[in-house]
């Protein structure tokens, strides 16, 4: 029972984290039905920047208080990743909004080799590690281990998400991405500047990807410039179970893809009679997705679309 | 063959003049890459080659079909696989090339259909995620399928695979013919040369053909090709399986030619830079998706030469060339797609598609391809 406990709060960690992300490309999806494959990138350079900060402040010998810290690297990432977002939006795909669909998915990817390898350039081919100022304390709960830094990401990630469900249902902004997802056209029609809510929209989802990274490099102590692939990989995966451009489908994807991962890769072994090992955590996540597409085409919480209007 | 040439002029012997003289071009080009370049380019010149087959493959499923496919790789790992597994010292199985190669595509072909077949019903993006899932499965499972039987040697992958031995000669060996000597990346060469005109040939018979037709008629609306009377079904699996059995062939002759696989060479950046490929020459135009799969190859390569020409220009090298080169290749690939939306060269009817102005165009636009909703 208490290997069950663990991984699943393993997973609702992780998956915390992927549903950050996976906001970000739901959120440009529901807008701009563009697969926005620079995402994880951003999320990397957000991490790289937290930790460049962070490792900065750490050196100069300032006696900081931890929490201080934190926050310095965490604004700057925000800042950094929000000017990121809101410049790849500019270059990579506004001149592009009326060309053919595959384009943009180009220009995306053309925008994530540049910046894997800008910040290859910058910050080294080696792993980055987290400077070790993080005090952590660990809780016993039935029998499996929570840290503090666990407890402090899964928390975070729930007030910003509810903060996000606030935002896109409350605020005249919200209402106007809302309007600008369902039709573009229309929307601009009714005075909504679109141009300047897609702009917030990638600001949006940079930000939250900025949180992500920071995230990620504070729980596993390092950084690399390769790690926004993956992580975006997943959390795409994760928009996707959930139904991509729903708000809400992206949280539960994400959540749920952190859990099935971990819970895969705990009880894969076991199963299978020790035939396939834990690093067959990834062929999981993929087996569940593709079975819940096959089954449900549009996503768990997606909506049920026509075949054509 | 007459039909062909007709189609590019109508003066007939100007059309065998031009054919001839491309033939001549390609059969002289590696030895002017020697002279001109160095050696390594020979060996450049054959990997664009099998890049353009998998080009053309996946211009099929995606250029033809409309089927957005992110995991076409995995069909080029499993005709690799096929060929390692059965021909090499692994598992002491040295069967002929004219028997791995064929089961290669045939196996891919069939791992085409059976992702195809529980996918028919996705649509745009949510089918790029699964055939990206898909191509990730094969990647793992190769990875992985060591233990506890040892079947694909992990990530060690599998080496000392026989090369390719085509009518008794051996290709890994240097002959002499007609007074040239010929190192193994010149046969390789010209039996890639001869495979890719063979699919060129292919592709643009099936372009032409009743179900070349279909595919795009799936691919511009689906509902009404099915109207129609054109069973979308197997239309759409025919569409994978032809694709997948194009990557196949060419995942075999990757193995043989190199000698060696490991499931490294299949991540996803592979399909994302096939998929680069197509759209950056142009979807569904044959020339463009040779021009695309030549231009991706050579440039990466030609970058290594940054370092060179630092020297030259600032008399030291300020940044390391390898470092460079991809943040370079990036920003290329970036803005060849902002000023050639379409494609360097956008396939005829496209470029129809894609004329601006009008209300009714750009709507018949926005449902072109997509299959939003």
């Amino acid at each position: 029972m208490d290997i069950f406990l663990q991984q699943l709060i393993n997973g609702l960690v992780l998956g915390s984290v992927y549903a950050l992300v996976a906001l970000g490309y739901t959120m440009v999806y529901g807008i701009m039905e563009l697969i926005n494959f620079a995402h994880g990138e951003v999320t990397m350079v957000g991490a790289m920047v937290a930790l460049a900060v962070i490792g900065a402040i750490v050196a100069s010998g300032v006696g900081m208080p931890v929490l201080l810290v934190m926050v310095c690297g965490l604004a700057a990432a925000v800042l950094v990743c929000a000017a990121l977002g809101f410049t790849i939006e500019r270059i990579a795909y506004r001149p592009l909004r009326n060309a053919p669909r595959l384009a943009p998915l180009i220009t995306a990817i053309g925008i994530s080799i540049i910046l894997q390898n800008l910040a290859m350039l910058i910050w080294g081919r080696q792993y980055i590690t987290f400077p070790p100022i993080l005090e952590i304390e660990r809780y016993n709960i039935g029998g499996a281990t929570i840290t503090s830094i666990q407890i402090l990401i899964v928390l975070l990630s729930a007030a910003i998400m509810v903060g996000l469900l606030l935002l896109i249902n409350r605020t005249q902004m919200g209402r106007a991405m809302r309007a600008t997802a369902q039709n573009r056209r229309v929307a601009g029609l009714m005075g909504v500047n679109i141009n300047s809510v897609i702009s917030m929209t990638f600001v949006l989802g940079s930000i939250l990807a900025a949180v992500a990274g920071v995230m990620v490099c504070a729980y596993y102590g390092m950084a690399h410039y390769y790690m926004g692939f993956m992580l975006g990989l997943k959390a795409f995966t994760a928009a996707v179970l959930g139904g991509i451009g729903n708000v809400g489908g992206a949280v539960l994807g994400g959540l749920l893809l952190g859990v099935i991962e971990s819970l895969g890769a705990g009880y894969i072994g076991p199963l299978t009679g020790g035939f396939m090992g834990s690093h067959y955590q990834d062929v999981f996540a993929f087996m569940v997705l593709i079975l819940v597409l096959v089954l449900r085409p549009s996503g768990l919480l997606g909506e049920r679309v026509a075949e054509r209007p | 063959m007459y039909n062909l040439v007709q189609r590019f002029t109508d003066d007939r012997r100007a059309a065998w003049v031009a054919f001839a003289a491309v033939g001549i071009l390609l059969a002289v080009l590696p030895f002017l890459a020697e002279a001109g370049l160095g050696r390594s380019w020979v060996r450049i010149l054959d990997f664009a080659l099998l890049y353009i087959l998998l080009a053309l493959g996946l211009n099929i499923v995606v250029g033809y079909a409309g089927l957005l496919d992110l995991g076409y790789i995995g069909f080029y790992a499993i005709g690799a696989y096929v060929y390692a597994l059965l021909s090499s010292p692994h598992f002491g199985l040295h069967l002929p090339l004219w028997v791995v190669l064929p089961l290669g595509a045939v196996i891919a072909a069939f791992f085409g259909a059976l992702l195809g077949a529980p996918t028919l019903r996705l649509r745009g993006d949510y089918l790029a995620i699964v055939t990206l899932g898909f191509g990730e499965i094969i990647r793992i499972f190769l990875n992985n399928l060591d233990t506890p039987v040892n079947i694909t040697n992990g990530p060690q992958g599998i080496n000392m695979i026989d090369p390719i031995t085509v009518a008794g000669i051996q290709l890994s060996q240097t002959h002499t013919v007609a007074g040239i000597q010929l190192s193994s990346t010149y046969s390789y060469y010209y039996l890639f040369l001869v495979l890719t005109l063979l699919l060129i040939f292919i592709s643009i018979r099936l372009q032409d053909s009743r179900i070349g037709r279909a595919w795009v008629a799936i691919r511009e609306d689906e509902v009404a090709a099915a109207a129609m009377g054109i069973n979308t079904r197997n239309v759409k699996l025919l569409a994978f399986a032809m694709g997948a059995a194009f990557a196949g062939l060419s995942g075999g002759l990757f193995a043989g030619f190199q000698g060696f696989v490991s499931p490294e060479s299949f991540n996803l950046m592979e399909s994302i830079m096939v998929l680069c490929m197509i759209v950056l020459g142009g979807m569904g135009n044959i020339a463009g998706v040779i021009l695309g799969a030549l231009i991706l190859t050579i440039l990466p390569e030609a970058l290594r030469y940054l370092g060179p020409l630092q020297e030259l220009l600032f008399g030291r090298v300020l940044a390391d060339p390898t470092d460079l080169r991809m943040l370079i290749f990036g920003i290329a690939l970036v803005l060849i797609m902002l000023y050639r939306p379409a494609g360097l060269l956008p396939s005829r009817r496209r470029a129809r598609e894609l004329q601006p102005e009008g209300d009714a165009v750009q709507q018949e636009q926005e449902s072109l391809h997509d299959a939003r909703r």
